[in-house]
């Protein structure tokens, strides 16, 4: 049975051929390779019915799910410092074994590995509780450099890396909006609301990019269909050295009491302009405070 | 019940928001005290009395004249030690966002961010925090002290009820991780006014505004306001103003104080991007407008002739 | 009366632009073996059956390399454009995963417990009996999103790879013979320009491509056009636009209506109808169907159904409900002798909608898309044994012979005039509907005709002065309709709506009511009687319904469009 004529099957064995032609390359040029590991969560798809779930308050996980939306700034600038420096870029999250699905696009983009650390007694913990889990599986993976998504779409993870970073002791650079490594140290900078600061901090460190750092790549049809064969493991707490009682509920220091829809707008205030609309303005908004 | 509250100095005085927090914990009951933690902060420090502490605790030190966290992680917890606060209240920035989360894994403590609201529920402290896009509110709470909270920035204006506070300096050692991190460079953004992103204040042209031309209405109220100018889907696809500001659900999510919006209809998809805005002031001719459902303050009018009135008035007040 | 016909507005597109000869050079191109177009029922069921075949013969997969079956899907995911009633005829799901899984198994709404159809007038409900092909016993209610995600999971389990979010944009030919299909490219500003993260499309080269396009496929229309595959009649299309409502009381039967609020005589041409079916205890699915033959300038399918929604009969099921999602999607009506007239071409085969297997009076095309998928299986994997060359002329000549032999073709040839008999309006297609149904087929003694949707003259009735205005409750407004549906495409991409830009001021208003997105508004006026047409694209849930009545739709950047997930 002959291929089609006149195309060369490119088997997909031949992907894995290029990447170690790159690892003798760098072996020869003594370039340091850089071991980047990106933390990255798995969030309901923003579709309308975002819900909360009544039975535990928390977020309802149970429709489908998609990377957050900085985890992918996150892996993509993780891909441009391997692309630049050569290395090895694992993802690493903490969730239902379904999160592995999102992991796989992270995979289809370049990363070279996922790591999910998927266990029931994880389930319900808080920011607290995840950094301990998190920076435990981090620790397995003794990476040079660990990178966060700085917003997390369902705000629930928001600053967790400053949790991990300590919990690591390891020095830390967040809202970054532009990353240079540089041999065993990085530059980083720094978006706050005076200006930018321009941070540097040996390797190995841990970063939370902003979205303004870059644009994410599309996956290549390759690299979807690549993302199958390259490794995946769902590890469970116990492997990697987390205790039961530091995750989960007995691992959070914090609860969630109630919710309740927001009280109804109140003094929502109409004019028609007869001419003194600008000045009913100026007024509504000194009597607000906010001229 | 005592309570520490974060106050943060910029160029020398102690910012707005951590003031605010001062007279929120007093008005909780208990012990008030502030902190400080900076190199050559002393002065500063000593004016928050003048806003509801009793005392203030500091931590003058070289390794903290830059605006990092980790070494401010490892002043906080001398600080915690010493004065054996039960509550840790931060006014959020990007800074104090780091530290507080960096403290709460130092100190195994509970951490709640994002709140709008403090309270006491039976003598429990009770955070409340809005979810899901501002469609939501969540009652949280700790189950160990110290209790530590990150409150939405501008919640709580400062309220300057007199007195002074006891200055205690702090003497605290820094880990070697903590400060590997330098500040190397400082850059100021040559922007003609914040981004949409930080801005307090937005106003927002749609298509209303009749043409491209029409965007000078926004821009010059914005620059009278000292706010940011952003613009709908319509006139971006329209080609009137470009993507990077464009609010909704395919452009950006902003949470200013105060949105003004000029000739906006405010269908959904423009909505889910500034709904969490503190006050929405919308002008639009049509009374029929989606958007008069959700404005805090509408306007049924001619933009073209109140948006010019409304800049000339908030010039003349300077 | 205006009397201005959409086609006379071609749109500016050729056919040819979908289909030519590969350009990456042989080292860029992926080869696969057997390359699926459309991740809906009727590419997945062949994808299933293929992967039950190499299975049995592996010394076949070994022939295949190392991506035997590749599924292309342009929506975010499977079931993100998938979109139906759906009352679904078991018989062929079973035959697929006979031997290996239940129905019950499968994620259904439950068989059928109970039925009604009836006649709406504006203010009475006149219950009739079900006319016998719409009698619904012994078949099961489901979402055919949900059915679309059940079935990608068992694809890929049997060794398929699935590609979500890459469009099919051409058909690659080498020598007159199909040689696989080009995808799409990402990362294009508005004006064609390639933005920083460009990824180009690539030549997807394989021994046999399958197109399940769904309605309105972009390919396969390039496909029948090219082969010279047309049928007796041309395609024809109706358009429905569902939601999905939680409500407090169940709904136990499932209900159909005719009549209002669509019009009777035959002069305005509607022709439709509305379904309402149970999803189990807590939600029902709903939708309203009219065909795009109508004339009328302000006829909206989308503002029927909110106008439906305000019957009796639909208050009191949806009372203190609320909307949960929302969707739109053409329905290929033309039956038996639109079909074309082989559904394969050397190293080419067409299944399930997209070639036009739909049985309009019964209201199922689900069953025909499972089991034509499954004979495009077995056909491709016979011309694939020893002996044979698969893009030989004629090499899949067993899938048509197949087709032809099965129950599909049979029923479809029983009610192939049926449709076309409401061509005369309502009481006299009703009328000969009837004789059809009783004589299974067999009168009348001639055919109908059946004309393109877009060669209707438009008239003007006011008719958009009777649809409710959006009370954001019971109905909706189009945008957040759009909002509903998941729909979050990139803005800064360029169109992929082809459409004469400057038309008389009835075409454009036409095209705005027509579509359930928003996405024509009538433009400034060009002062010859004609206006510019102002279309924003990504609102487009790719319904298919512009390239019934004068446009053409062609797939955007991948991942664009809605996403469905309980429609």
């Amino acid at each position: 049975m002959a291929p089609v004529r006149g195309a060369k099957r490119r088997r997909l064995a031949d992907l894995h051929a290029v990447s170690s032609a790159d690892e003798t390359l760098c072996a020869l040029a003594r370039v340091p390779r850089v071991k980047i590991a990106v933390c990255v969560k798995q969030v309901p798809d923003a579709t309308v019915h975002k819900r909360l779930d009544p039975s535990t308050n928390r977020l309802d996980r149970s429709g489908e799910g998609t990377l957050n939306a900085t985890d992918v700034n996150a892996v993509e600038e993780a891909l441009r410092v391997k692309d630049a420096h050569g290395g090895d870029v694992v993802v690493v999250s903490l969730g239902p074994e379904k999160a592995m699905e999102s992991l796989r696009k992270a995979l289809a983009m370049g990363a070279d590995r996922a790591v999910l650390v998927s266990d029931p007694g994880a389930a319900g913990s808080d920011l607290l509780a995840t950094s301990y889990a998190l920076a435990k599986a981090l620790e397995r993976e003794a990476a040079d450099l660990v990178l966060f998504g700085q917003q997390s779409s369902d705000a629930d993870g928001a600053v967790l890396w400053a949790a991990v970073a300590d919990r690591l002791r390891r020095p830390m650079v967040s809202q970054v909006a532009e990353l240079t490594v540089e041999g065993d140290s990085l530059k980083g900078k720094r978006q706050t609301e005076f200006g930018y600061d321009v941070i540097s901090a040996p390797l190995p460190a841990v970063v939370a990019v902003s979205d303004a750092i870059n644009e994410p790549r599309y996956p290549s049809l390759r690299g979807i269909m690549g993302a199958k064969s390259k490794p995946q493991e769902v590890v469970a707490l116990s492997d990697v050295g987390v205790e039961e009682d530091r995750v989960g509920d007995s691992g959070s220091r914090t609860t969630v009491r109630s919710l309740a829809p927001p009280p109804p707008k109140s003094g929502q205030v109409r004019i028609e302009d007869d001419g003194s609309a600008a000045e009913k303005i100026v007024e509504y908004l000194a009597e607000k405070r906010l001229i | 019940m005592s309570t520490l509250v974060y106050l943060e100095s910029h160029e020398g005085e102690l910012t707005r928001g951590g003031l605010g927090l001062l007279g929120k914990a007093a008005s909780l009951g208990g012990d008030v005290a502030g902190v400080v933690l900076g190199s050559g902060v002393r002065d500063a420090a000593a004016t928050a009395g003048a806003f509801g502490a009793s005392a203030v605790y500091v931590v003058d030190d070289e390794a903290l004249a830059a605006p990092l966290p980790q070494p401010r992680v490892d002043a906080l917890e001398a600080v915690v030690a010493e004065s054996g606060a039960e509550n840790l209240l931060f006014p959020a920035s990007v800074l104090a966002a780091d530290v507080a989360a960096g403290l709460a894994a130092r100190l195994d403590a509970g951490l709640n961010w994002d709140l709008t609201d403090l309270r006491l529920d039976g003598g429990e402290l009770v955070g409340v925090r809005p979810a899901l896009g501002d469609t939501v509110l969540v009652e949280v709470g700790w189950t160990t002290t110290p209790r530590l909270a990150l409150i939405r920035s501008g919640t709580f204006d400062p309220v300057e009820s007199g007195g002074s506070a006891d200055v205690k300096d702090v003497a605290a050692s820094f880990q070697d991780f903590s400060i590997q991190a330098r500040l190397v460079d400082h850059l100021q953004e040559e922007s003609s006014g914040p981004s949409i992103e930080d801005a307090d204040v937005i106003v927002a042209g749609g298509r209303g505004l009749g043409s491209p031309e029409g965007f000078s209405y926004a821009e010059e109220l914005a620059a009278a306001l000292g706010g940011a100018v952003a613009a709908t889907r319509a006139v971006v696809d329209a080609g009137w103003y470009p993507y990077s500001a464009q609010v909704g659900q395919t452009g950006k999510t902003v949470s200013p104080k105060l949105y003004i919006a000029l000739g906006i209809s405010g269908a959904i998809q423009h909505k889910v991007g500034m709904q969490g805005a503190g006050t929405i002031v919308a002008v639009n001719k049509d009374p029929n407008a989606p958007i008069f459902d959700f404005a805090d303050l509408g306007v049924v009018g001619d933009l073209t002739q109140i948006a010019p009135k409304l800049t000339e008035l908030l010039r003349a007040r300077g | 009366m205006s009397g201005v016909r959409p086609a006379d507005f071609p749109p500016p597109f050729s056919n040819a632009e979908a289909i030519g000869a590969p350009t990456d050079s042989p080292d860029e191109r992926i080869d696969v073996g057997i390359l699926i177009v459309g991740a809906g029922p009727g590419g997945l069921a062949c994808a299933i059956r293929l992967g039950q075949l190499l299975e049995e013969h592996p010394e076949t997969r070994e022939l295949l390399g190392d991506v035997p079956v590749a599924v292309l899907e342009k929506g975010k995911q499977p079931g993100s454009h998938l979109l139906s009633g759906a009352v679904m005829n078991p018989r062929a799901i079973r035959r697929l995963f006979a031997g290996r899984m239940r129905i019950e198994d499968m994620p259904t709404y439950g068989p059928v417990h109970g039925e009604a159809v009836y006649l709406l007038t504006k203010g009475a409900a006149l219950r009739i009996p079900p006319p016998p092909p719409m009698m619904n016993h012994g078949n099961w209610i489901v979402s055919l999103s949900e059915l679309g995600r059940f079935l990608a999971e068992h694809a890929e389990a049997g060794g398929a790879t699935i590609l979500p979010e890459t469009a099919g944009e051409k058909l690659l030919l080498e020598h007159g013979r199909v040689v696989g299909v080009r995808t799409g490219d990402k990362g294009r500003g508005r004006n064609g320009e390639p933005l920083g993260n460009f990824e180009p499309g690539v030549d997807v080269t394989a021994r046999v491509t399958v197109l399940a396009e769904g309605t309105a496929g972009h390919l396969t229309t390039a496909a029948i056009d090219h082969f010279g595959l047309q049928g007796r009649n041309p395609q024809v299309w109706a358009l429905g636009v569902k939601e999905v409502w939680k409500v407090p009381k169940p709904l136990h039967r499932i209900v159909h209506t005719m009549g209002w609020p669509l019009r009777k005589r035959a002069r305005y041409r509607e022709f439709g109808g509305s379904f309402v079916y149970p999803m189990g205890e807590e939600h029902v699915s709903l939708g309203f169907v009219v065909g795009l033959e109508y004339a009328d300038v302000e006829l909206s399918a989308h503002d029927l159904l909110q106008e439906f929604k305000t019957h009796r009969l639909m208050r009191k099921i949806l009372a203190g409900g609320e909307r949960v999602a929302w969707g739109a999607k053409t329905i290929t009506e033309g039956g038996f002798h639109s079909l074309p007239s082989r559904l394969n071409a050397p190293g080419l085969m067409l299944v399930g909608e997209s070639a036009g297997l739909v049985n309009v009076p019964r209201l199922k095309g689900v069953h025909y898309a499972i089991e034509s998928g499954r004979l495009a299986a077995e056909a491709a994997f016979a011309a694939l044994q020893r002996g044979e060359v698969a893009g030989r002329r004629g090499a899949l000549d067993r899938y048509d012979d197949a087709l032809r032999a099965s129950y599909v073709w049979k029923e479809l040839e029983e009610v192939r005039n049926m449709r076309q008999a409401f061509d005369k309006g309502f009481f006299l297609g009703g009328a000969l509907a009837s004789g059809m149904i009783v004589t299974k087929g067999k009168l009348p003694p001639f055919e109908l005709e059946t004309h393109p949707n877009r060669a209707t003259a438009l008239l003007r009735t006011g008719r958009a002065s009777q649809y409710p205005a959006p009370d954001g409750a019971l109905s909706f407004d189009k945008l957040s309709s759009v909002f509903a549906s998941g729909n979050r495409t990139r803005d800064d991409q360029p169109s992929h709506i082809r459409i004469r830009s400057e038309v008389p001021r009835e075409l454009a208003e036409m095209w705005h009511w027509m579509c359930p997105a928003q996405v024509y508004e009538v433009g400034a006026a060009d002062g010859d009687g004609t206006v510019q047409v102002k279309v924003t694209p990504s609102n487009c849930v790719q319904c298919g319904a512009i390239s019934a009545k004068g446009g053409r739709l062609t797939p955007p950047e991948g991942g664009s469009g809605p996403e469905y997930t309980v429609t």
